[in-house]
């Protein structure tokens, strides 16, 4: 059979090859040309982030006036999430710690190892996770374990004693 | 290393078979007479490709249930990049594989190429045509807009009157009740599970079958020495297919596919209208009324149908040129006449769209949240044209400030002071003093301070009849006892909602002459003029419900 046809790029006897060559060049130039025109879109489609509609604003995450340097609390609080063409509130916690200097920090809570939830271990003032033995200082600095980097900061401010929390940034791009 | 290449291929075919194959596709031999009248069903084959590939992109992005397929295409259309032209490439997709298809059948036909022995080949052909009608009536409720959703309950009902089959029909399709969140899955499911694989079966079928009998000589060419399919002919057929996806992507990109307000089973002033390629069996049903009924929705179109299935056994002449074939001619003629009458007759007596239900959705929507005197303040924004001097979301650099966030630098006072005298807030500025009344001047203002990041676009995307419709509101102090949007007076009803409540007709005599409408009522009639009353009417009927 192979022998019968000719390989694809070999010319017939009877074919003119100027010509030959020109239908070639049109058949890859268009068809490159189709080609480019859908994968261009598609990957803007599959690869570019949707525009976001709404910035996430401040929630309320409570009441601090009662909260001493040196013991964290863990406060939970409502907060919306654009997922897709959603909007989602999920409920959703942060340890607080007061600093010495007063200044308030909101940790997320989850371990930056794989993502357990962590808690505060009173014995030993660190938090500990329970997974694979991560452990982090009050600062939220890793002491000890597999845990990559320190633990991720929510964006806060403080507004007549009241909490309020903005977007979770991950600790290895704002360090 | 040429040589090497070769080895490989050599030892590649040896282990698939596939290069052989692919030569013996490509070195196919055709008659001398072939040529660029044989294009189009290599056209059809690759638009239907172009939609598999496309519908399979927005599926990514497509929540495929009533409550979410809205808002996710909504999401496609105003938030992913390149989104809108996904959709666009699958919508004008469809219109043109019927195009496509339909001159495919009748280059066949007008050719003879139906006959003997390639019958089976013509009736594989007529059932992809089915095919592809299935897929545009299944895609049209995807969207679930009052447009897909209307349209979806004609075909439905269209069904039911199936002679015998048509209870059944229902039941399949779950539309015996309301159409509804089964209805809407069984024609995702067939959409785009059952029907792709039957296509590309039958597409497998019917391309073997052509190279089973070969492609058809013209009459006298037979006994001329055979030509390839590579590279001659696959070069007509690439520049076809060129030609159609440079006219579907100027079409996906230049022609706007609206997407209508959210479906809304209680919208009875709806009328629906079903894609352009229906339109003429949506007209014929216009003929046959009462228990004749049942010719026009279904025994014709079987009828056509089976004709269509016919043909090949119908006429088994031999003569394949069409200057002979002068019934077959005729034939071709009177359908193509009578498909583009009655096309005309249903685009003529198409009623023109309300404005509230032309609004497209698939635009963005931010200016439905304004308030009355905001959009007023837009009216007169663009009646003093503003926008000469101004920006408010981008565009090339203009004499005067950009607006947005103007709520962050100024107030209220300071607003209506710079309107009437712009040297006493700005001076130096070659601004000239904003010749409009006291309430203009107030509308106007509350229109500046509006506008922040994410609602600048209502400056351009506002629909002018909403402007002027709240312009007429605020001049009439509508809001003294209505409230629209939360603001306003709590002696009348709210206004959020009057289209579910009411009709455009029934709003329009109220206004003329209320106590006829509400006895007891204490609003005053108003005399408008027709477009005055249009504009607030319409406005009226796009408030959001809530």
């Amino acid at each position: 059979m192979a022998e019968q046809t000719p390989a694809l790029h070999e010319t017939l006897p009877a074919e003119n090859m100027p010509r030959r060559a020109f239908h070639l060049a049109v058949i890859y130039i268009l068809g490159g040309l189709i080609g480019l025109a859908l994968a261009i879109p598609t990957l803007l489609y599959l690869l570019v982030p949707p525009r976001s509609r709404r910035q996430e604003g401040w929630v309320d995450a409570g009441d601090i006036s009662q909260l001493t340097p040196g013991a964290p609390v863990e406060m939970s609080f409502q907060q919306s999430r654009v997922d897709g063409w959603r909007v989602i509130t999920e409920k959703k916690t942060a340890w607080v710690v007061k600093e010495p200097d007063n200044k308030i920090v909101a940790f997320g809570p989850q371990c930056t190892h794989l993502g357990c939830a962590y808690h505060w271990d009173e014995g030993v003032k660190q938090f500990a996770c329970p997974c694979h033995a991560s452990f982090f200082a009050i600062d939220g600095k890793v002491l000890a374990g597999p845990a990559p980097r320190p633990l991720d900061r929510y964006v806060t401010r403080v507004q007549d004693n009241r909490l309020q929390i903005g977007p979770l940034r991950n600790s290895a791009s704002n360090a | 290393m040429k040589k090497r290449i070769d080895q490989f291929v050599e030892a590649f075919d040896h282990r698939t078979g596939l290069h052989t194959a692919l030569r013996k596709f490509l070195y196919e031999e055709i008659p001398q007479s072939s040529g660029w009248h044989q294009v189009f069903g290599s056209v059809a084959l690759f638009l239907i490709l172009i939609q598999f590939f496309t519908g399979a992109m927005l599926a990514f992005n497509y929540a495929p249930t009533t409550g979410e397929a809205y808002n996710s295409l909504r999401y496609i259309l105003t938030e992913v990049t390149a989104g809108r032209l996904m959709r666009g490439l699958h919508h004008w997709g469809a219109s043109m594989i019927i195009v496509v298809v339909v001159l495919h059948m009748v280059q066949v036909f007008l050719w003879g190429a139906y006959k003997k022995p390639r019958e089976g080949t013509w009736v594989v052909g007529v059932i992809l045509l089915l095919l592809t009608l299935a897929y545009g009536l299944t895609g049209y409720l995807l969207p679930w807009d009052n447009r897909a959703y209307w349209g979806t309950v004609v075909a439905t009902q269209i069904g039911a009157t199936v002679p015998l089959a048509g209870p059944y029909v229902s039941r399949i399709l779950a539309s015996t009740g309301d159409i509804g969140v089964v209805t809407f899955a069984r024609f995702y499911g067939l959409h785009v599970l059952l029907l792709p694989p039957a296509t590309l079966l039958l597409i497998a079928l019917h391309v073997t079958l052509v190279r089973r009998h070969g492609v058809q000589p013209a009459p006298g060419d037979e006994v001329k020495p055979k030509k390839s399919f590579y590279p001659e002919q696959v070069f007509k057929d690439t520049v076809a297919v060129f030609i159609a996806f440079a006219i579907l992507f100027t079409m996906a990109i230049a022609v706007r596919v609206p997407l209508e307000r959210l479906a809304d089973p209680t919208d009875t002033s709806y009328i629906p209208r079903p894609e352009w390629y229906f339109l003429f069996l949506f007209q014929m049903l216009k003929v046959f009324e009462g228990p004749l009924e049942v010719v026009g929705t279904v025994i014709l179109p079987t009828l056509a149908i089976l004709a269509l299935i016919a043909t090949p056994f119908i006429d088994r002449s031999k003569l394949v040129s069409i200057r002979n074939r002068g019934l077959a001619a005729g034939v071709i003629v009177l359908a193509g006449l009578g498909w583009a009458g009655l096309t005309a007759a249903a685009i003529r007596s198409t009623p023109p769209q309300t404005a509230a239900s032309s609004i497209d959705f698939s635009g963005p929507t931010q200016w439905m949240q304004l308030k009355p005197a905001e959009l007023s303040g837009i009216h007169y924004y663009r009646e003093q044209n503003c926008a000469a001097c101004h920006n408010v979301v981008g565009g090339e650099a203009k004499a005067g400030p950009n607006l947005l966030n103007t709520a962050r630098r100024h107030d209220q006072a300071w607003m209506l002071l710079h309107f009437k005298s712009p040297q006493t807030t700005s001076p130096g500025t070659a601004m000239a003093p904003v010749n409009l009344t006291g309430p203009q001047l107030n509308d106007l203002a509350a229109a500046m301070l509006a506008l922040t990041p994410d609602n600048g676009n209502v400056i351009d995307s506002t629909p002018a009849f909403v402007a002027d419709g709240a312009a007429v509101y605020q001049k009439n102090f509508c809001s003294a006892c209505h409230a629209i949007n939360g603001v306003g007076g709590k002696i009348g009803p709210p206004l959020n909602g009057l289209s579910a409540r009411r009709t455009e007709a029934w709003t329009k005599e109220h206004f003329v002459n209320p106590q006829k409408m509400s006895p007891g009522t204490s609003m005053g009639a108003y005399k408008f003029s027709n477009a005055d009353m249009d504009n607030i009417v319409s406005y009226l009927f796009t408030l959001p419900d809530k």
